[in-house]
């Protein structure tokens, strides 16, 4: 297990590497075989009314006139060693690893990430808990009352779960619950869990559901495809009939194989939301990974979204991995490595 | 039949859900904000008066973005609301007035004691600050103070968002960047003077009579040198106005509390009332319009108006729209008429273009009306001085084909020619303009090919990148202009005067170049008083109609909506906007 372990950290980090690379190149590479100039590329950060001299003093601040392998070694010199930066009047150093700093704020990257991550987090590892709390259940509970008036409702329900986007159910429940109802705060409210925890569930109540809605749909269709299939198993059929409690026989021995597969799907889920819930950031305007992500294209911000990927990516692989080694831990036919 | 039955039961139940939703919409207007007394609230009351007056002072003034500024360093920014915004913490030289429509254009001495006095053929400019100024921590101010900020300004490396003016004006002799500055006090730029605390001189390597526009610039807010810390600044800005910075997270929300240090007897101008100001940054936009007609909200910042999902729910329903403002703004949407794209090289196959347009289809992509005014030419009706005319008159401005064809025999071209016009891809209206300008110019033969381009790279690598746009054959460019500031160089300037074209690309001029025109805005940047400059830029605009270079399509408008516990509220014509300076709330 041990080993296993270390070579899939060493895998990642490689990884990584390869991620950050491609996205420097479709940065760079892509307006270059536009036939967009070093110049070109700096005008995007410089003011409206920059002349030829500024735009070209701009382009060899942000290293745009060296070559890109030139500019990814530096890159990757920064989060090994750190950077200096000037701010005007002095330098700072941004120690390592340092992602960089903003080409339009001029600000370190790295502070802004740790600083939207517990946002990010709160959001989806909250809508985690409901998402798999309800969708499994309502799954399995559907899968036991197959063809019945619940059933039904609950498959309609995640129907609509699973086809109503999240901008427009965000911003529906804002309008209800938030505005014409007042039960819950406005848009854009957080508070952190730190400066009070209940007052931080209360501001995320209504994004959890919202978020929750979409997966706990998806879920709970899965488990009831899942459940269906299982019970109708042998061995599911052997544990009744040595006389074990009907909820042993549903949740020891036939949930727990159907697991695998949702466990599968939640490591991808988990792995890309804790690197931002876009839609949902976005309707709920929470400054989390997801808005700085869309701020960092909108402003073709290269910095803000090399960071954002590598965080990203960096969830997913890690989430990929925990996922594998629970495999193991819940089924024990399987053996890692 | 069961299923049919769950799934019916389902789909109303959600309906049901919908339905209270929108219902819920349309009826929020009459719940929205505090009651109390104020004025009534009728259409367009907010538009050249001042609605609800109120001098009750207290409460909080909630403010909501849906991005996020360019800089609170006054050094580094360029939107029109932050421009608006940035004198309630810092004081120019002069400022645009805090009064209602065409008084809001005007400039009054802010830090000065007048506006500037010339000499030198409008190549010096003189102020003398008033006594008793401070910063937010008690510090006095001075001129020299004065001078640094507009030093920090010049450094286009570190500031890299602002405007240019001073870079472009003011005789550098080589000057670059007071981080650069080996003097003791980093004061070495020659081109301004301090003989004194209270005296600021400024040296132009050319005329300009304007120059009070640029003193209103934020670069002339002091910045105490000791406390200046480049990029890191805005983090912090240190205030010379009524409120100063309480909290600041960079891109998410920022709060600003009274300042102590704020004299009322040094500042005629400013009679803040809110006792605090906050601000949320990246704001879903649908979501600032919904709190904002709910009451949660007291002001979307942008000062564009509310979006068209909202637009629709206010004009329907007539106590939302008493609420509201169509506030004229100084923003031109127009098409540039490129005349280094065959035929349109010959006047007549332009001036033909001017006739073929249909301005009523034209402004129907703008929202209609409500979006904004046809327009005739360039200069917005609400800059001072602007006259309206029409050279290219059309019946009930639908376009006039025989016209249109009479000038298309005498360029040569009888049956019409082929070429493109491009648009901002994330645009939708632009997209429906160059559509409606396809079908109408088709009637003359002139047949157009659209071609959509990121708005990010518009003008730096495409339309306005003049090699580019000749290369693939961009003969029409829709695009739109808002002035820096309400005059005629403020909006004219940037968008036809020839000499600031770059081959690099980054143009706001996209099309016109006529040496007569950039000889009559010499002219009107050097005029001896206010009239007969303002009556130069009425003679440019007449100029760049004539030559059609540009089809002028609507001068914007911007619905805006103020919740019922504003109080002061009044468009000022200064930044077609709610003037923020004057803003009050009730509780």
């Amino acid at each position: 297990m041990f080993s296993y372990i270390v070579r899939r950290l060493i895998a990642a980090v490689g990884l990584l590497l390869a991620v950050s690379l491609v996205t420097f190149l479709i940065f760079f590479l892509v307006p270059r075989l536009g036939g967009a100039t070093a110049d070109d590329l700096a005008s995007r950060y410089a003011g409206k009314t920059a002349n030829a001299a500024q735009t070209h003093a701009l382009a060899k601040q942000l290293g745009f006139t060296d070559p890109v392998y030139v500019q990814y070694g530096r890159f990757v010199k920064g989060i090994v060693v750190g950077a200096d930066y000037s701010t005007g009047p002095t330098t700072v150093h941004c120690s390592a690893p340092c992602l960089g700093y903003s080409y339009l704020t001029q600000n370190p990257v790295l502070p802004d990430l740790l600083n939207r991550m517990p946002v990010t987090f709160s959001l989806a590892i909250g809508a985690a808990v409901i998402w798999v709390l309800f969708g499994v259940a309502t799954g399995v509970l559907s899968a036991l009352r197959r063809g019945s008036v619940f059933d039904r409702a609950a498959m309609g329900v995640a129907l609509a779960g699973v086809s109503l986007p999240i901008f427009f159910t965000g911003l529906l429940s804002l309008t209800l619950f938030s505005y014409k109802l007042h039960w819950f705060p406005a848009g854009s409210t957080y508070t952190p869990i730190t400066q009070n925890p209940l007052q931080w569930a209360y501001d995320l109540i209504l994004p959890w559901i919202t978020l929750a809605f979409l997966y706990a749909a998806g879920y709970a269709r899965l488990t009831r495809a899942g459940m269906l299939e299982t019970m109708g198993e042998d061995y599911v059929r052997t544990a009744r009939a040595k006389g074990l409690p009907e909820r042993t026989v549903i949740v020891k021995h036939a949930l727990r194989s159907t697991l695998t597969p949702i466990l599968t799907i939640f490591g991808l889920d988990i792995g890309a939301l804790l690197g931002g819930a876009v839609l949902t950031e976005s309707a709920f305007s929470l400054q989390g990974l997801g808005a700085y992500a869309i701020q960092a294209i909108g402003s073709n911000d290269l910095p803000k979204l090399l960071g954002v990927t590598l965080v990203v990516a960096f969830f997913v692989i890690m989430a990929n991995l925990v996922v594998d080694i629970l495999y193991a831990v819940v089924d024990p036919r399987v053996r890692l490595g | 039949m069961k299923r049919r039955r769950t799934v019916g039961a389902v789909a109303a139940a959600v309906a049901l859900v919908l339905g209270l939703a929108a219902c819920s919409g349309s009826s929020s207007g009459s719940t929205s904000g505090s009651s109390g007394s104020g004025s009534k609230p009728v259409f367009n009351a907010a538009v050249g008066k001042v609605y609800n007056p109120s001098t009750k002072t207290g409460g909080t003034l909630r403010f909501a973005n849906s991005g996020d500024w360019d800089s609170l360093d006054p050094a580094d920014t360029y939107y029109g609301y932050s421009w608006n915004f940035i004198r309630l913490y810092g004081r120019s030289l002069v400022m645009f007035a805090s009064a209602p429509g065409a008084a809001g254009a005007k400039l009054v001495p802010d830090l000065a004691t007048s506006l500037g006095k010339s000499s030198d053929g409008a190549k010096t400019w003189t102020y003398t600050l008033r006594k008793g100024v401070k910063f937010e921590d008690g510090t006095v101010v001075t001129s020299k103070d004065v001078k640094y900020a507009v030093e920090r300004s010049l450094d286009k490396s570190v500031f890299t968002q602002g405007p240019t003016y001073f870079n472009d004006f003011l005789d550098l002799q080589g000057y670059t960047s007071p981080y650069k500055d080996k003097t003791k006090d980093k004061l070495g730029l020659k081109a301004i003077e301090t003989p004194d605390d209270q005296t600021i001189i400024f040296h132009l390597k050319k005329p300009f009579s304007g120059f009070d526009y640029f003193a209103q610039l934020p670069a002339t807010i002091p910045v105490p040198e000791a406390k200046d810390t480049g990029t890191k600044y805005k983090d912090h800005v240190i205030s010379t106005g009524p409120y100063m910075f309480q909290q600041n997270n960079l891109g998410k929300n920022f709060t600003l509390v009274r300042n102590p240090n704020w004299d009322q007897a040094t500042d005629p101008n400013r009679h803040p009332l809110p006792d605090k100001i906050t601000v949320q940054l990246n704001v879903n936009a649908d979501d600032i319009d919904n709190r904002l007609l709910a009451g949660d909200l007291d002001v979307s910042i942008e000062g564009t108006g509310v979006g068209p999902a909202a637009q629709g729910r206010v004009l329907a329903d007539p106590a939302l729209k008493a609420q509201s403002d169509s506030a004229v703004t100084t923003r031109l949407w127009f098409t540039s008429i490129n005349g280094q794209v065959a035929p349109l090289d010959n006047i007549h196959c332009r001036k033909a273009v001017e006739y073929a347009a249909d301005k009523v289809s034209y402004q129907q992509a703008y929202g209609g009306p409500i979006g904004g005014d046809i327009a005739s030419n360039l200069q917005p009706p609400v800059i001072p001085g602007a006259k309206s005319f029409n050279l290219y008159p059309t019946p009930g401005n639908k376009g006039d084909i025989t016209k249109a064809k009479a000038e298309l025999a005498q360029c040569g071209q009888p049956n019409g020619f082929s070429t493109s016009i491009s648009y901002r891809a994330e645009r939708p209206k632009e997209k429906a303009a160059a559509e409606s300008l396809q079908q109408s110019l088709a009637k003359a033969g002139i047949k157009l090919t659209i071609k959509s381009y990121p708005l990010a790279d518009y003008t730096k690598l495409y339309a306005g990148k003049p090699d580019y746009a000749k290369a693939n054959n961009l003969g029409l460019i829709v695009y739109g202009w808002g002035a820096d500031w309400p005059d005629g160089f403020g909006f004219l300037s940037q968008i036809t005067d020839s000499r600031v074209i770059r081959a690099q690309g980054g143009n706001t001029n996209l099309t016109v170049r006529d040496p007569a025109v950039d000889a009559l805005i010499d002219k009107a940047m050097t005029g001896p008083d206010l009239a007969s400059r303002q009556a130069d830029w009425v003679d440019v605009d007449k100029k760049v109609m004539d030559d059609a270079y540009d089809l002028p399509g609507v001068w914007a408008k911007g619905l805006l909506f103020r919740p019922k516990n504003l109080t002061n509220v009044f468009v000022t014509d200064g930044f077609s906007m709610y003037d923020y300076l004057a803003l009050g709330v009730q509780k």
